[in-house]
């Protein structure tokens, strides 16, 4: 523990760069699983689409259960054979967008499905065409279950992306795994130490951001 | 003006929900669609805005067919108004109401205005409500909000899917009471959904009764209840037909209008004499000197002194627009058969006795058959 305090104090260029790189891979593999999740998950949850909401989760869910490793390993070969790069950002990125999908697409479908019917038709017989009602009824009304959905996702990836520095994208997997490598429990501490206290403030911060979006009409006094 | 014209209902699974309906509702009318639950009385409402597209038949809105209209233009020419559960709950009371002027382009502050005054009609304050939210307001506070969002664009057409439906009977009493007033003065084109008869007999200028997808009968409230046309209709609306229409008739048909008056200040020698031996016995209505009512002298208990000595019953009084189930039931709360009728500076019309409402039902129940 001292140690790890030591080499923070000595390297701390070293340890805000595994940081920033961590947060970069969540940041943007996060941005685009929210858009795709939503987008995905508000087409299936069309009336009508429940045979193709039913596969589409059945898949994501059958994702979710392959390992990280194994992943990583798949993407090396599909990326490599595609003659892109194998390693770093872009297979890192793309494991976590895959990952991350799952929960804010469920989340979407099921707050979109859960939508009173009542505001909906309410919304129709006042005239709103099919996308005013996507977005001024349900969409606002599914809101707080989506942002649960995005927390879920941010916690799970923040855990994830430590894996991702075995395909080199960096990150604070680098310090943990180095240190499982080579006995230096102090570096196994900062990466894991920070990767959990980023899990905290995310958290806080998520709780600070369905707070203030969430409208003051779906609170719950 | 809403035409319906052999209108039929068949979902996809085969089943006729409304089964070659026809009638008109005349334009400022407020028409009721009844019946009991499953009889298409719903259906055949969310026919007129094209919620359920019709399979047969034709429906006019004003002479013009209302397949001519795009879905979201028809719809936001007819106001929509359904239980309080209707109301988005993450928009404020004034986004609520503003829904459909929003949808048709109106600008910021007008539609605020808009709202502001429809909030002033359903009896709202405008500035407690308008930021508001739904989850905020009381049942009947939400039922207020939910009519003023119908009337929102100010259409000429109205429906209404049980409005008043999931509150409180005594609430709902003043909200029915409220909205007719308010359709004294607005004049719209209104049906409106109700499996309640007392609602329907209240509420409607016409009632188009339904049962299995057909229109049994479409008439005025008296002649449901007084000239059933078949075994539905007696059943459907009971024995108590009688009863039901006491809500049918206003105090200030059945009153006395010429009765004596008592003056506060004068004195009982003074009244008796005044009103003669055969009136002794009476009970008089008393008047302040600024002519409001003030209770009743009892001539037979009352014997010296000045009337304002002996003043009682100050409360057995009604509105001369109420109607006789009203009047009845302050009656048999207060103990009292006699009541004032007031008008609405609280200045004596009349008087309404229990046989003046027997007489006035015994006469409707006569008229059975003839009209």
């Amino acid at each position: 523990m001292i140690r790890a305090w030591d080499y923070l104090m000595k390297n701390p260029d070293m340890v805000i760069t595994w940081a920033v790189d961590h947060l970069m891979i969540i940041g943007v593999a996060l941005s685009i699983a929210l858009v795709i999740g939503v987008i995905v998950g508000v087409i299936i949850s069309v009336p009508g689409r429940e045979a193709l909401a039913d596969s589409v989760l059945y898949l994501a869910e059958i994702v979710m259960t392959i390992p990280s490793m194994a992943l990583f390993g798949l993407l090396m070969l599909v990326l490599g054979g595609l003659g892109l790069s194998a390693i770093g950002f872009l297979p890192a990125v793309i494991a976590l967008i895959v990952y991350g999908q799952l929960p804010i697409l469920r989340n979407t479908h099921i707050a979109i499905k859960s939508v009173d019917p009542h505001m909906i038709e309410a919304g129709r017989g006042m005239g709103m065409s099919n996308w005013q009602i996507l977005f001024k009824v349900e969409l606002p009304l599914a809101l707080p279950v989506i942002l649960a959905g995005l927390r879920n996702s941010i916690v799970l990836l923040i855990g994830i992306a430590a894996i991702a520095a075995l395909i080199g994208a960096g990150g604070l997997g680098v310090p943990i795994f180095r240190g499982l490598r080579t006995a230096r429990y102090d570096l196994i501490v900062i990466g894991g130490v920070t990767v959990s206290i980023f899990a905290l403030i995310i958290d806080g911060f998520m709780t600070l951001l369905e707070r203030w979006i969430t409208p003051r009409g779906l609170k719950r006094s | 003006m809403i035409e319906l014209d052999q209108v039929t209902k068949i979902f996809d699974d085969g089943t006729t929900a409304v089964d070659d309906v026809s009638f008109t509702v005349e334009q400022g009318e407020l028409c009721v669609l009844l019946g009991p639950s499953g009889c298409g009385k719903t259906t055949t409402m969310k026919m007129i805005n094209r919620l359920v597209p019709l399979s047969r038949g034709k429906i006019l809105i004003d002479g013009k067919d209302i397949l001519h209209f795009a879905d979201t233009e028809l719809r936001m020419q007819i106001g929509y108004a359904i239980q309080e559960i209707g109301l988005f709950p993450h928009m404020t009371v004034a986004e609520n109401i503003e829904v459909v002027p929003e949808l048709r382009g109106w600008p910021k502050a007008k539609r605020r205005e808009r709202a502001a005054r429809l909030l002033d009609m359903v009896k709202l304050t405008p500035d407690d409500f308008m930021d508001r939210y739904p989850k905020e307001l009381s049942g009947g506070q939400r039922q207020r909000v939910g009519v003023a969002r119908a009337l929102g664009a100010d259409p000429e057409y109205l429906l209404m899917d049980e409005p008043f439906g999931a509150i409180d009977p005594i609430t709902r009493v003043d909200l029915q009471n409220e909205f007719l007033k308010i359709q004294q003065d607005i004049r719209k084109t209104i049906v409106f959904v109700t499996h309640d008869i007392y609602e329907a007999i209240k509420m409607g200028d016409k009632i188009a009764l339904m049962n299995g997808g057909k229109l049994i009968q479409f008439d005025t409230p008296f002649n449901i209840l007084f000239n059933p046309q078949n075994e539905f209709v007696s059943g459907f609306v009971g024995r108590d037909r009688a009863l039901k229409g006491l809500q049918l008739i206003r105090a200030k048909e059945v009153m006395r209008k010429t009765v004596y008056m008592a003056q506060a200040t004068e004195t009982v020698e003074e009244l008796k004499r005044r009103v003669g031996p055969e009136h002794e016995k009476d009970e008089i209505p008393v008047a302040r000197e600024d002519g409001t009512f003030a209770g009743f002298v009892n001539l037979q208990e009352a014997d010296s002194g000045r009337v304002s000595e002996h003043l009682k019953h100050a409360r057995a009084v009604a509105s001369m627009d109420t109607v006789l189930d009203e009047a009845l039931s302050v009656m048999l709360s207060g103990e009292r058969n006699i009541l004032a009728m007031l008008d609405h500076d609280d200045c004596v019309q009349g008087v309404l006795t229990f046989s003046d409402i027997q007489r006035a039902l015994s006469e409707a129940d006569q008229s059975r058959g003839t009209l």
